[in-house]
């Protein structure tokens, strides 16, 4: 079942990356993000960065952005839960 | 849709001519559109135009002036301020003698307080900087050069950045920091428009839907 995070998540990701409705519902935790998706500079990585800290009322430090976080839905959804738990 | 020229106020009080894309026929309303800033003003480029294709469909001239030091404008980007640029789109609304006046994102922060009117989407410019500040620090690191946001803005007031390709003065920071929408303007939110902003895509897109919902809001309005 779906967590909340991960549809508010879900949800990010398809604004940003521009996807179809119901697109991101295919997302597993597997499904590689930064460095698969040609479109993730870093410009449009600090927009979803800033993006899910607005939406998912949390804060993310600098240091904590790495590329093991991007790699894959997986880690950025693990990620995020995490952050809204000690929110 | 033609380009305009207009005569703008600089830093040594004389005036440099920049240039406005102009839907101008003369028409008793007149929409001045303030763009969306930095790398959020190439996203919503191509938005920002659909919305006055529309409003020229309903009867209304519009204005997007370009904002000092960015698109086709001849003066430097460094010397700039968001005085400079409340300044600038304050001459411009005389000029072409706009009735309103709509600030998208960013945009908010620089429209001229004397014009009733809009801001889509609004933001600050905080948060404007934190995010650019953020970008530059992730493309650094992949180069292997550690910043942080203290340390960036430590730099920028002290001898001015560049950001994203912006290469911003130490001025222009020191007051970003602290720069917030203009009272007074409707916000349009983006639940309002639906679907997801554009400003946030990763690369440019655009969207017909949320088009025609903007310049309804914003001809609805108008009209009243």
């Amino acid at each position: 079942m779906q967590t909340d995070t991960d549809q508010l998540l879900r949800r990010i990701l398809t604004d940003v990356l521009g996807l179809k409705a119901g697109q991101a519902d295919g997302f597993t935790a597997d499904t590689g993000l930064f460095g698969h998706l040609p479109e993730l500079d870093s410009m449009a990585v600090a927009g979803l960065l800033t993006e899910m800290e607005d939406r998912l009322d949390i804060m993310i430090e600098d240091d904590e952005i790495d590329g093991e976080l991007l790699e894959t839905y997986g880690s950025l959804l693990a990620f995020a839960e995490a952050k809204r738990t000690t929110a | 849709m033609i380009p305009g020229a207009w005569p703008c106020p600089t830093s040594d009080g004389a005036t440099a001519d920049e240039y406005a894309l102009c839907f101008d026929s003369g028409r008793i309303d007149r929409l001045l559109i303030v763009p969306a800033l930095f790398d959020e003003a190439n996203r919503l480029r191509r938005f920002t135009v659909e919305v006055m294709r529309r409003l020229d469909a309903a009867g209304i001239d519009s204005i997007l002036p370009d904002l000092p030091g960015c698109n086709e404008s001849p003066q430097p980007l460094d010397i700039q301020t968001p005085t400079t640029w409340r300044r600038a789109m304050g001459a411009a609304a005389e000029h072409f003698r706009a009735t309103h006046v709509l600030g998208i994102r960013g945009g908010a922060m620089l429209t001229p307080a004397s014009l009733p009117g809009w801001h889509y989407a609004p933001t600050k410019g905080a948060a404007i900087l934190r995010q650019l500040f953020r970008a530059r620090i992730l493309a650094s690191r992949e180069i292997g050069i550690s910043e942080s946001q203290d340390s960036l803005l430590e730099t920028g007031l002290r001898e001015g950045l560049e950001l994203s390709g912006f290469g911003l003065g130490a001025q222009f920071l020191e007051e970003l920091q602290r720069l917030e929408a203009i009272d007074g303007a409707s916000v349009i939110d983006q639940e309002m428009i639906g679907g997801g902003g554009l400003w946030l895509r990763a690369e440019p897109g655009e969207d017909r839907n949320q088009a025609d919902a903007l310049a309804a809001v914003l001809a609805i309005g108008i009209k009243a």
